[in-house]
């Protein structure tokens, strides 16, 4: 079987409050299928892998052929559970370590 | 070399400085280097004065901008002929069909901007691309429409723009990713722009030029003919004096 290759990106969410680990997921599922439906999100295969509530910056994975489209969702995020939130994209790369070597940099 | 980001449609409220100050300190964190902001033709130089220090404190170039709103191509051609030599930037929001004609043909007009909800008045067609392509004119997509739309509108939105960047791309338009924002929540990085730039079917490459190189080109040829040894195009006064 072909081996999925995947992304990593690295984010931060700029909003009020301290949003949980849940409101962050949901807001992005939300997003990717509000723009390219539920087929379309489907096909991302989204998942946080990493989330830190003090520093509201995370780590999500998603399939290489996706990644454009994650981040064109990303981008379009304007709530997190309600409240008004922004989340940058802070770095991608291809794997953990290596997106964490470039958040150091 | 490091590409430098522009946004040239940050509408900000000249009147509250510590707003002013808190958006272009955002568009600085975020990574522009470049802002443009829309001005009342009849701004004072001492506002653009201000604004300008503002920017040079937060480490970020200003360009003046104005936005204009003619009714007829002749009202058009009046406020150019006014206007043209006091701002960096001249964008045109094209109401009708005659003043988009005249806006992409005419070299004086450096933006063309429609009406982002009135879909009718979408006048960016085949025709109005040649002429832009002609006249240097570029052509302006604000991105806060697709953050504030949701639903249908937002897809036929999407759809227009689409056909609109298909087209500009067939011609040769430059296409110029702008925010269009006024409130800071809005504001996006660059690349977040870019990618923004995907859902209408715009390359990678593409989109990162429409936020940094076809912006900045914009500002720098309108400095030089601004500039007071700017003759003509290709010609410049290079020295001045009895020894000439």
């Amino acid at each position: 079987m072909k081996r999925v290759k995947r992304r990593y990106l690295a984010l931060q969410i700029d909003s009020d409050g301290v949003p949980s680990r849940k409101e962050v997921m949901d807001a992005v599922w939300s997003a990717v299928a509000k723009l390219y439906g539920e087929y379309g999100a489907s096909l991302t295969r989204l998942s946080l892998i990493d989330y830190d509530e003090e520093k509201k910056t995370g780590v999500i994975r998603t399939s290489l052929v996706a990644v454009n489209l994650v981040r064109a969702s990303l981008a379009s995020i304007t709530s997190v559970a309600g409240k008004e939130a922004v989340v940058h994209v802070l770095a991608v790369s291809g794997t953990i370590k290596s997106l964490r070597e470039k958040l150091k940099l | 070399m490091r590409r430098v980001f522009a946004d040239l449609h940050l509408r900000l409220n000249v009147k509250d400085p510590a707003a002013t100050l808190r958006m272009i300190s955002k568009a600085a964190t975020l990574g522009y280097r470049l802002i443009a902001v829309p001005l009342a033709p009849e701004t004072p130089a001492d506002e653009v004065a201000k604004l300008r220090a503002i920017c040079n404190e937060t480490k970020i170039d200003f360009a003046s901008r104005v936005d204009l709103r003619p009714r007829t191509h002749n009202e058009l051609l009046h406020q150019l002929r006014r206007l043209r030599r006091k701002f960096e930037v001249i964008s045109v929001a094209c109401e009708n069909k005659q003043v988009a004609r005249q806006a992409a043909k005419d070299r004086r007009v450096d933006l063309i901007n429609f009406p982002s909800l009135d879909f009718r008045r979408r006048f960016f067609d085949k025709a109005e691309a040649e002429l832009s392509s002609k006249s240097l004119t570029s052509l302006e997509i604000d991105v806060k429409p697709l953050l504030v739309l949701e639903g249908p509108t937002r897809t036929r939105f999407l759809s227009n723009l689409r056909r609109e960047a298909t087209i500009a791309s067939e011609f040769h338009v430059p296409i110029v990713l702008s925010s269009g924002v006024s409130e800071a929540r809005f504001l996006r990085k660059p690349r977040e722009m870019a990618s923004l730039a995907f859902l209408f079917g715009l390359g990678e490459a593409s989109a990162l030029e429409a936020v940094s190189q076809n912006p900045k080109l914009i500002v720098e040829r309108n400095r030089e003919k601004l500039g007071s040894k700017f003759v003509a195009p290709g010609i410049r006064v290079i020295k001045e004096g009895k020894d000439c």
